[in-house]
Order: structure tokens, then C-alpha cells, then sequence
């Protein structure tokens, strides 16, 4: 019997939009993308040409330090263009879907080293992230555990888990367990049915976020000073599990278009990196004024029409935009529709269980850190994060590993983020925290 | 709206640099903001915010004083008509001539301590921020009512500058600006500050006989008899209820422990001021005030109150309330907090029945806590570090 975690700290966001179980395939898209932004960690160089065939599951991007890491194609087709930004940056890779698909092979069966080397090259690697830093795992670095969670509790997150992955679960934590001298915990959404013989199984229940990789290392083993664990979610590890059967790397994915500008949120199966124009495509209740997001209104990334899925490619939400409002006095309003988590608005009033509309205003102005103890409440680390937050900003790097710099990542200051009555870009500073960190201490 | 919003935007440009009113930008985005909640939407980060904001959270806090200064303004007109015998005991009567007593003081704090605020926006190129807008209405609440305005104007500046901007502005300041104000005021004008004839507003008439316009703690603290009964303005005694109620001369918004209750019964329903502070701060006042009760002594008369007559009396109910609960000056860690309220309370009590060339010890306490609430939290914080130090392999 997995041992149960209640996490207390936390709050789910009553967004409207939640997407229905139906899943249709997507049969539009040819045209994908994969952004190496998405990867931190890693300086990626481009290892194709624009006009080049490729195959799914051939190398895209690949980690210039060691060669080692890969972002492969997720399609069979031709390249269609290595598109860069200021200072030749590269912003993304695209691939227009063409021809039949033959997938490579990475070999089957396997074990140990040759398993982490089909790992590394079918580009699971780089869907895994290891704390501190939060960036893609060294592959020179063996990690003390390793954590999975088999659930997301972010707003209007789909089921993390298809049935047909599901099955491969067990042999990926058994890779993984291979890869770690250590263990591999597994997280679970109390009362889901998931059991594992190569993992430690802990169900947590409670509010978002219960379903972060980072909350449930805080329950489990926090991370210290010198320690490196890899994180990851069950799907990246069913796909592991797969790719050391079959030596199929599984480049689909199920996508959950939510939202309240969404008119009939569902599931659509396509691959990763899928162009948006396509996924929403007649979707949406109107086409102007919106913001379109790859991900979670908390995590995602803001994209445009003519964008691509990005990272963890599992889901789009769409809000209103809102920068039209001109809303008169807001700071007055009794309107039970404006949401907050206090009851300084009488939003409380109406219960947080019927869904509520938001639009993507910051609704106030810049401050200085002026209450105390908002933070503290949705955020279930034994961390001060008021105190971590002001080392960061003062680049005070022995104070920030004191406070527990190395537990974390930009994830986990979300919701601080969304509560926040300064409207400081936390995750931001968190980032930018974690980076600097990383550059002074290489 | 639609009108207002497209006449204001057409001038903006003219508030914009480069433009006409260029130096008056931080001053037009205040009012702008004010007007409009911006439509600013979120750049990196989470994609959605919550409503409230930092106008929002000053506005409850202006609210929550409302009953206090409402009450405050009726008091000053009724102490005023116990003292020269006016009968006419009319609410309108007594609220309006509370009213006119106190306006200018309210108006000296917010112009000047928003002129200052206005100007170094300006300067530092900042929005305008909204920490004076509570600041501005608690200074003259916890003044006597006799308080020149002139006076006051220095008090504001000197606070508003030396207190706040000088460490950036609303959220950096470790002491709290109104207390500031009210000690500048108490050590550069002590005969204005205390005393027998500065709480009530005679007007120019002449008190009846028999009339004495201290303070309970004023009247306790300048016994020389020991054990006395607190005399109203017109020689009766004070009942319980007089002092629950707040019927009696003093700083004119913190007399009417009842009306700081309905205030505190706002902050803690919105969630805006910290439970735990108010309640280790009674905690301790209690605590320390049945000591002293039960150690009283004719050598400090103070000590002979009860302890619900300490709570009550003077600015106590007030500072625990609205000044030790300010976030930015209060300690941020939920252990702090217990700490700090509790010795707020505890050295408040001290100060009141000890030391008798202080008739009230409040707002000292709070301003010594101030002083002590970065430590208190360094302490807490420390021994997080201490357990994560524990758990890790890696030492140093």
C-alpha cells in the first residue's frame, strides 16, 4: 500500500474551460516544430538543413558540449526551416510531415548503458529535468533518486496517463531504476490505481500543486547541497519503458485544448510539436483578442497562431487577452465574477467551485513586497520564499543556497505568482536566479 | 466610461516624455490608474492574476478605520460639549463640529505626505504608490485634536522622508510612518502632545468648573495618591463601558475600543491584517497587565487598572490593530509574527504602568518592535537553515 501524502498548501484555480475525455486525432497537421528554448541546460546546435529528409526520430538539435543529447524530428518529412533569432539564436526547427513514416529503430530489449544511450538519442533525455537548475540532466552526473509523477494538478490539465502508455510504466521506472543508485519514486493522484514493483509508490492528495514533481520531492527527500536528482513525468517514463522494449521512440502525444475561449474543450492526439493554427483551427469562440497558451495558464508559454506546441506538449489554453478592458475603478469593484483567493472582493462569496472567466491582465500595478505571508500559503516547501525570492534578487548567492535555492524551480512559484498582490514576475526571478546560480558555480 | 477613458487619452500624450506636463507624468498615472485599472496583461510567467492588488488592499484598510474615525469626530464634539456645557447633545450637532475640528488635520497629512510622495515619484520615475493613502488618515487619528497644522506638516515631511523614501518608498521602510510622525511630534512638541489641555477641542469657550480634560492614563500617570477613579471630562467617574465605548478624551480615532473592533473584525474577515500579530499582541498585554495588576502599587498607579480597562484605555487597542499588524514593518515569518505581537503588547503595558513620564507606552513598543521585527525573522529564518544544514551531506 503506497504510503499517503496530504499536501495542505495549495490552491486550484476555478479557470473555466475544462476539456471533456473525448479524443480526436488530428489529421491537419504536417507542419512541426521543436523549440530548444524549451530545453534548458544545453547550448543546441542545429544538425540539419532546411531541404533535408528526415526520419521520426531523427536528430534535430543536439547539445554542443557532448554531442550526447538529442531533440529529434517527430515526424517523417523534410526539413522545412532552422529559424533564428537576434544573434542567430535558434527559436525553432520546423518539419513538414511528408511521405511514410519509418520510424528509426534504437534496438530492443535493452539494458543499462545501451538503454541510456537509446535514451539520449531518441531525445526522451531531453524531456526530463534535473533539480538544481532546473534544466535537462547531465548525462555525465548520476543522479541520487529519481522522482516520476503520474499526474497533473495544474489548471484544466487533462489525464496525464493513456491507457495504451500506461502499460509500458513499469518498464520504464525499471530503466530508470537502473540509471539511479538511489530510488525512483513514483507520485500518484490518491486513489488512482497505479502500482509499481521498481518504485516507491506515494499518492498524494490535496490541491494544485500536488501534482508537481517539485512539491512531492519536498514530501518525500528534498533535495540538499551537492545532491542531483532527475525529475520527470509517467508519460516520458512510459515512453522510456517503450523505447527499451520496442526501440520505438513514441513521439505522439495527447494535447488538451482548454479554456474559456475554447468552445468545445476536448483531447487531440497528434505529435509533438504540432503547429496551433491547425489544433485550433474552428475551436475557438472568437478570433481576436485572445491568448493563445502552449501549456497552463501558470507554466505555459504564450504562443502565436502561426506557433507550435511546446514543451510538455500536452496542452493549449485559451483566454481572453483583456487589454481592452479599460476596466473604471477595478480596485472598487463588488463584482462577484473578479477572482481572488482573499475575500477583499466578494468573489468568496459565490464559491470557488463554479468555474470563473479570467482574462490575462495583471490587474494592478508593480510594487514592492508589501504583505506578508501570501506566498506562504500555496507554496508546500519548507522554504521561506519571501526571504529565497529577496536573496535571488540580491544576487546574495550564499544566502540563496541556504534557503534552499537548489529545492526548486520556476514551476514551483507559480501560484505564489498568481496570488501575489505585488505583481512581481517571480517565476522570472526564480529563473534568472537558478541561471546565474549555475554560470557562477561552472 | 467610454467618453471619460477617450478624453483622458487624449491628453496623455501630453503627460508623456517629451510632452507639455512631462513632470507631472507620476502624477497623471496615479490618477489614471486610479480611474482605470490597467490593462496591462502578464508578460512572462503565469498567464493570469488575481484581482487584488495593492490599492485594493489600502482601500480595505481605509475602510476598516472608518468606524474609528467616524466615532473619533462625534467624540471630539461631545467631549467638546461636556466641557463647556453645550446641551445640545445632537448627533449632527456633535459629529459636525468633530468634523470641522479635524478636517484640516486630515487634509495638512494627505497634502503634504502625498506631495512628497508625488514629487519623489517624479524623480525616481516610479508609479505613485499607495502606502500614504493609510498613513495619511491614521497620523491625525492618533494625534490630539488640538495638534497645529503646522506641526503636523513638519511631523509628515520629516516621516514621509526619513522614514520611507529615504529606503525606497512604500515596502522598504522598517518603521512605521504614521508612528513616526506621532513620535517626532511627541519629542519636538512635548507640551503639545500631552498634557491636560490638548485632547479636547474647547473652541474658545471657556470650560465649566469642575472641568479637567486629561486622559485616564494622563490623570493615572500624574497621581501622586495611588489608587484614583478615572474622571471624565466633567469630574464623574469612568465606567467600563465609557472606556469600551471610548467616551472619554484622547488621541481622537483610538478611543472607542469598540469601533477598533469592528475595523479588526474587517481585516481579519478580507485576510489583509495578521491574526497571529493581534492575537499574541493581546495576549500579551493581557498577560502583562494582570501581572502588574496583581503586583500593584501605589508608587505606579497605572498598575491598578484591571486588565481589560488596560486593553481599552488609551492607544493600545489602536496600535495592536492598525500599526503593529502593517506587513512591511511587522516580521514576515508566521513564528516572528507571535513574537512580535506578543512583546508589542507585553513592553506597551510596561512602558504604560512603569514608567510614568509616558502616559502611553504604544506607540513606543511598536516602533521598538519595528527595530527588532528583521531579527526576530533573521532568528526563524536561521533555523530553517539550520534543519536544511542538518539534512545535507555537502558542508559549508
Amino acid at each position: 500500500m503506497a504510503e499517503k501524502i496530504r499536501i495542505k498548501k495549495g490552491f486550484d484555480i476555478p479557470l473555466a474551460g475544462m476539456p471533456s475525455s473525448i479524443v480526436t486525432d488530428d489529421r491537419l497537421t504536417s507542419l512541426f516544430a521543436i523549440s530548444p528554448d524549451d530545453f534548458p541546460g544545453p547550448v543546441w546546435k542545429a544538425v540539419v538543413k532546411p531541404e533535408e529528409t528526415v526520419n521520426a526520430g531523427d536528430p534535430l538539435l543536439v547539445d554542443k558540449a557532448t554531442g550526447k543529447v538529442r531533440l529529434v524530428s517527430p515526424v517523417a518529412g523534410r526539413v522545412k526551416e532552422v529559424h533564428r533569432g537576434e544573434r542567430r539564436h535558434i527559436e525553432y526547427v520546423s518539419v513538414s510531415k511528408d511521405g511514410d513514416p519509418q520510424p528509426v529503430n534504437f534496438g530492443n530489449n535493452m539494458k543499462g548503458n545501451e538503454a541510456k544511450e537509446a535514451i539520449l538519442a531518441s531525445g526522451l533525455w531531453a524531456m526530463m529535468r534535473q533539480r538544481p537548475f532546473d534544466i535537462v540532466p547531465d548525462p555525465e552526473v548520476a543522479p541520487r533518486d529519481i522522482f516520476v509523477t503520474a499526474f497533473d494538478s495544474a489548471p484544466l490539465a487533462g489525464e496525464l496517463l493513456s491507457d495504451s502508455l500506461a502499460k509500458w510504466l513499469e518498464a520504464g521506472l525499471e530503466t530508470l531504476a537502473s540509471l539511479t543508485a538511489g530510488k525512483v519514486y513514483l507520485g500518484i493522484k490518491a486513489g488512482s490505481n497505479i502500482s509499481s514493483k521498481a518504485a516507491e509508490v506515494y499518492e498524494f492528495e490535496g490541491p494544485h500543486p500536488a501534482g508537481n514533481v517539485g512539491t512531492q520531492i519536498a514530501a518525500i527527500k528534498p533535495v540538499n547541497k551537492g545532491e542531483t536528482v532527475w525529475t520527470l513525468d509517467a508519460v516520458t517514463a512510459a515512453k522510456i519503458g517503450k523505447l527499451v522494449k520496442t526501440g520505438e521512440a513514441d513521439l505522439t502525444t495527447t494535447v488538451a485544448l482548454t479554456g474559456p475561449d475554447v468552445k468545445d474543450p476536448h483531447l487531440i492526439s497528434t505529435f509533438v510539436g504540432a503547429s496551433i493554427d491547425s489544433l485550433i483551427k474552428d475551436a475557438l469562440v472568437k478570433e481576436e483578442g485572445v491568448r493563445i497558451i502552449s501549456g497552463n495558464v501558470l507554466t505555459g508559454t504564450r504562443v502565436r497562431k502561426d506557433g507550435f506546441l511546446r514543451f510538455p506538449y500536452r496542452q493549449i489554453t485559451v483566454i481572453d487577452e483583456g487589454d481592452d478592458a479599460d476596466e473604471f475603478m477595478g480596485w472598487a469593484s463588488v463584482n462577484p465574477g473578479k477572482f481572488s483567493v482573499k475575500r477583499s472582493f466578494p468573489a468568496f462569496l459565490r464559491g470557488f467551485s463554479k468555474p470563473f472567466h479570467f482574462d490575462a491582465r495583471i490587474k494592478g500595478g508593480h510594487r514592492a513586497m508589501i504583505l506578508s505571508g501570501e506566498y506562504d500559503k500555496v507554496f508546500p516547501f519548507d522554504i521561506y520564499p519571501e526571504f529565497l525570492l529577496k536573496a535571488i534578487m540580491a544576487k546574495d548567492i550564499d544566502k540563496m543556497e541556504k534557503l534552499g535555492i537548489y529545492e526548486v524551480a520556476p514551476e514551483d512559484f507559480a501560484l505564489p505568482e498568481f496570488v501575489d498582490t505585488s505583481k512581481i514576475e517571480l517565476q522570472k526571478t526564480v529563473r534568472d536566479g537558478l541561471d546565474y546560480l549555475r554560470k557562477e558555480l561552472s | 466610461m467610454k467618453g471619460l477613458k477617450k478624453k483622458i487619452d487624449s491628453v496623455k500624450p501630453q503627460f508623456e516624455k517629451g510632452g507639455k506636463f512631462s513632470k507631472l507624468h507620476s502624477v497623471f498615472d496615479g490618477f489614471y490608474t486610479f480611474l482605470f485599472t490597467p490593462n496591462e496583461t502578464s508578460r512572462s510567467g503565469v498567464h493570469i492574476h488575481d484581482s487584488n492588488d495593492s490599492k485594493r488592499t489600502m482601500i480595505i484598510v481605509v475602510l476598516s478605520l472608518i468606524p474609528c474615525c467616524l466615532f473619533g469626530m462625534w467624540n471630539v464634539g461631545l467631549q467638546h460639549a461636556l466641557a463647556t456645557g453645550d446641551p445640545d447633545h445632537s448627533l449632527f450637532h456633535l459629529f459636525f463640529y468633530g468634523f470641522w475640528a479635524v478636517l484640516p488635520q486630515i487634509l495638512t497629512a494627505y497634502i503634504v505626505g502625498l506631495g512628497i510622495e508625488f514629487v519623489v515619484a517624479q524623480i525616481r520615475g516610479h508609479e505613485i504608490q499607495e502606502g500614504f493613502l493609510v498613513s495619511g488618515i491614521l497620523i491625525p487619528m492618533i494625534c490630539p485634536v488640538s495638534t497645529p497644522c503646522w506641526m503636523l506638516a513638519v511631523a509628515v515631511a520629516f516621516a514621509v522622508v526619513f522614514a520611507k523614501e529615504v529606503f525606497g518608498g512604500t515596502g522598504y521602510n522598517f518603521l512605521n510612518v504614521a508612528l513616526v510622525t506621532r513620535a517626532f511630534l511627541f519629542f519636538a512638541y512635548p507640551s503639545k502632545m500631552s498634557g491636560d489641555n490638548v485632547f479636547v477641542s474647547l473652541g474658545g469657550v471657556h470650560a465649566v468648573d469642575g472641568y479637567s480634560g486629561a486622559t485616564p492614563l494622563g490623570q493615572l500617570a500624574a497621581s501622586t495618591t495611588g489608587k484614583i477613579d478615572v474622571l471624565g471630562v466633567t469630574g464623574d467617574p469612568l465606567s467600563y463601558a465609557d472606556m469600551f465605548f471610548g467616551f472619554y478624551p484622547g488621541s481622537w480615532g483610538e478611543t472607542s475600543t469598540f469601533c477598533i473592533l469592528i475595523g479588526l473584525v474587517i481585516l481579519l474577515a478580507t485576510g489583509i491584517a495578521s491574526w497571529r500579530i493581534v492575537l499574541s499582541g493581546v495576549v500579551g498585554g493581557f498577560f502583562m497587565a494582570l501581572l502588574a495588576h496583581n503586583f500593584a502599587t501605589p508608587l505606579y498607579p497605572v498598575t491598578y487598572l484591571s486588565p481589560l480597562e488596560q486593553l481599552s484605555l488609551g492607544g493600545f487597542a489602536f496600535a495592536i490593530v492598525f500599526m503593529a499588524t502593517d506587513p512591511v514593518t511587522a516580521c514576515r515569518t508566521n513564528t516572528g509574527k507571535y513574537i512580535y505581537g506578543f512583546l508589542i503588547g507585553a513592553i506597551a503595558i510596561i512602558i504604560r504602568c512603569y514608567n510614568t513620564g509616558y502616559p502611553e507606552g504604544a506607540m513606543l513598543a511598536v516602533l521598538l518592535l519595528n527595530c527588532f521585527s528583521a531579527l526576530i525573522d533573521y532568528c526563524v529564518v536561521n533555523s530553517n537553515i539550520n534543519r536544511r544544514l542538518k539534512r545535507a551531506t555537502v558542508k559549508n
